[in-house]
């Protein structure tokens, strides 16, 4: 494997892989010496055009607790406004010797544009409203600790599926792995054409979380209102919001996941999200497990192979 | 000066000829079609055995990007695109810079392709100034120019009104009136058919619903003004429909189809090729399918390029941000034999009328295009039909490389072209 641009593409083996390896790491997180030296003298370079504190944040801890180098480079504007082409800003950082880039975009298809023009691999941390691999991998652990095996778990996504990358890496990943996928929103915030996707849809909450083993609560733009595309807010929450009460048209012992940041009182409540009453809330685990899913990412696509390590030293004596 | 074409197959549905023989040419023009290994003194001999020999096609939907965007293509290199296609003549779409909306424009495009002389241009004049979509151009100046149409490609007039007054005039003018179908704000940002395709790559999406919309508003304002309304790069089942229905009911309506629009569907977007990236947008199966059935049964009148060149650094950048359009001229010959004739759709014959005679007449070209009827000038084409060949984007006339059928491969091949009775040198 080269490079992490989606699941859809990803193996069900390579995702086998992945979680196996990020669980492993998730014992490395919780010591109190965080560091091992698989990646020291490596440099993984972030480059993100769109704002973002948590992904970008939780790339650069994995790194480092990897003993990488971890050089973030933001650009606000998109490519075009900027005047530099993406395809001159990225194989300038591969002539600076990045061992690897992490890119986010917000038009879709650009991680795999930057892996097309470079030699060195490509992780995609969230192009447009195509794919976010590593939050679908993040959101696979969670529920993997929680319900141990994937296979046969219904999730729900529920929220603005259609301009979600989360929701298309949810797809692909969870499918792959044996469990079914339900997306729940109302219909102006849902794919038009689901053709091309295994999944089944429900434009009301009460039958798209009927024996949900999962809840995936999608963060709402708040930006889609303005857009025309929902009356207003309130009433999106009135008929989409998860709280204790929606929350028990899905089994009792139901997971609750989100991938942040949350507008709450909009698509979650607060006891929801704060796992109040015995609710099974994993939001703030999913965080820590994002860490875990990128070092397995990186250690995977950066890790320089033991022989030509030797080679090398072999070499300057 | 006498040239004989000698014993080729001569197709010509606009006399329904198809047969194996001779064609003289004299001073430029056709002067007799006779049987085939004539006997002609004083004449220079072009064997073309096992040849086809038709007359030069006729495009009437290409961008040459001249002036304004002579990085992308010029009059020189989009012409000598078009002859290495086997077309004689092609008319060019107004969004230029500055736009075709001035008879200076027009005077400019007319000499200089004369000059280069690869195959004959027919500017296409804008429908309103600067193609900003307000006020009328001054359509009876640019019809002495030289224009033969009026169209708004590329900035599809959206305010009704507009496109009735504009209607009016052309139909004053017996101009026909050439509209990009498209409803602006159905189709808001997307940059590909809204469809399976598009939710799964995460693209914003184009609905075809967006080109019905708008081709029923035009259809509807035809009948109303009487003028003639010629439907661009139809690309929906739901387009072929409404034209089908305008015809039946006798209107003054006719459309035109590209070849990618029913050789290639959305898939092609797979990757986000950006060569795959066009306005309108790659469809779906059902739709390739309707678009040749409508050829098929003439509800589509003719088959055009609309070739938009771009240059590679323009292309090369992430799929929302590329340029709609793609190459077509030198492809569009083969495709069509490919994917219309071989495959049983239509016979060869019907893909000349499609590509030749029909455009030429739909546009009223003047000089016999589209026909070797005796007296027509000598713009012919000449083709090899068992030829297999494989697009190789690199290897094309034109200045640009943005086809999506690089890598294809297609059968039938263009021999060469003959201006006036002139053989024209691509290379």
């Amino acid at each position: 494997m080269m490079n992490l641009l989606t699941l859809r593409e990803t193996s069900s083996d390579q995702i086998h892989y992945l979680l196996d390896t990020a669980l492993s790491f998730v014992e490395i997180i919780n010591r109190p010496v965080k560091k091992v030296p698989n990646l020291r003298g490596r440099v993984m370079v972030t480059l993100f055009y769109e704002n973002s504190t948590r992904t970008r944040t939780s790339f650069e801890v994995a790194a480092k607790i990897m003993s990488a180098e971890a050089i973030n480079v933001a650009i606000a504007q998109s490519s075009v406004s900027k005047g530099e082409s993406l395809k001159d800003t990225l194989r300038t950082i591969q002539a600076l010797k990045a061992d690897c880039i992490v890119i986010r975009h917000s038009s879709s298809g650009t991680a795999q544009f930057a892996a097309d023009h470079l030699q060195i691999p490509v992780i995609n941390a969230g192009d447009g409203r195509h794919e976010h691999p590593t939050q679908g991998l993040l959101d696979m652990l969670t529920i993997q600790k929680h319900k141990g095996d994937l296979r046969g778990l219904k999730v729900a996504v529920v929220g603005d599926v259609a301009h979600s990358r989360v929701a298309r890496s949810n797809i692909w990943g969870l499918t792959k792995m044996g469990a079914s996928v339900t997306l729940v929103g109302p219909s102006t915030l849902m794919p038009h054409d689901v053709s091309e996707l295994p999944v089944t849809l429900s434009t009301s909450l009460k039958q798209g979380l009927e024996g949900a083993d999962v809840v995936n609560v999608l963060r709402l733009q708040t930006e889609r209102q303005e857009r025309g595309l929902l009356p207003s807010l309130r009433e999106y929450s009135k008929l989409y919001g998860i709280n204790s009460r929606t929350l028990r048209y899905a089994k009792p012992d139901a997971l609750v996941l989100h991938p942040g940041p949350m507008n709450r009182g909009v698509e979650i409540t607060a006891d929801v999200a704060d796992g109040l009453n015995g609710i099974h809330s994993a939001i703030e685990e999913q965080v820590s497990h994002g860490i875990a899913v990128r070092m397995a990412a990186l250690y995977m696509l950066m890790s320089v192979p033991s022989s030509s390590v030797a080679q090398q030293m072999g070499d300057r004596i | 000066m006498r040239t004989v074409l000698k014993n080729g197959r001569v197709v010509d549905p606009s006399q329904a000829l198809d047969q194996i023989a001779d064609i003289l040419i004299e001073d430029g023009r056709i002067a007799a079609i006779l049987s085939p290994n004539s006997e002609q003194a004083d004449a220079e001999i072009i064997d073309i055995s096992n040849r086809v020999v038709t007359p030069g096609l006729v495009d009437i939907h290409v961008h040459l990007r001249e002036p304004g965007f002579e990085y992308k293509e010029d009059i020189e290199s989009g012409s000598r695109a078009a002859a290495a296609g086997g077309f004689t003549r092609v008319c060019c779409m107004p969004n230029t810079n500055p736009a075709i909306d001035s008879a200076s424009v027009v005077g400019h495009i007319l000499s200089r392709s004369a000059q280069v002389g690869y195959s004959r241009v027919h500017p296409i004049g804008a429908a309103t100034r600067a193609m900003e979509g307000d006020q009328l151009t001054e359509m009876a100046e640019l019809q002495e120019a030289g224009v033969v149409a009026i169209s708004d490609d590329a900035f599809p007039l959206q305010n009704s009104e507009t496109v009735r007054r504009c209607m009016e005039y052309c139909a004053m003018l017996g101009l026909p009136l050439l509209t990009h179908n498209e409803d602006k704000q159905l189709t808001h940002k997307g940059s590909m058919n809204e469809g399976g395709v598009s939710t799964m790559l995460g693209l914003p999406g184009m609905p075809r619903v967006s080109e019905d919309i708008a081709v029923a508003r035009n259809i509807l304002l035809s009948e109303l003004t009487g003028c003639h309304l010629h439907l661009l790069h139809i690309s929906t089942a739901g387009t072929v429909d409404l034209l089908r229905k305008a015809k039946a009911k006798g209107l003054n309506v006719t459309g035109e189809a590209c070849q990618h629009h029913w050789a290639l569907t959305d898939k092609a977007c797979l990757n986000y090729n950006t060569d795959a990236k066009m306005n309108p947008p790659l469809r779906t199966q059902e739709d390739c399918d309707a678009v040749i059935e409508g050829l098929k049964d003439g509800t589509i009148d003719c088959i055009v390029t609309d070739h938009a060149p771009h240059a590679e650094y323009e292309k090369e950048v992430e799929f929302d941000a590329a340029p709609f359009g793609i190459l077509g001229l030198e492809t569009s010959f083969s495709v069509a034999y490919t994917t219309l004739v071989l495959t049983g759709h239509i016979n060869f014959s019907q893909m000349v009328m499609l590509m030749s005679t029909k455009p030429a007449a739909l546009l009223n070209l003047p000089d016999g295009a589209g026909t070797l009827k005796v007296g027509s000038v000598a713009d012919i084409a000449v083709f090899d039909l068992n030829e297999s060949w494989t697009v190789d984007r690199k290897a094309v006339q034109s200045k640009s490389h943005n086809t999506p059928f690089h890598g294809m491969k297609l059968q039938g091949k263009t021999c060469f072209t003959m201006l006036n009775g002139r053989k024209v040198e691509v290379n």
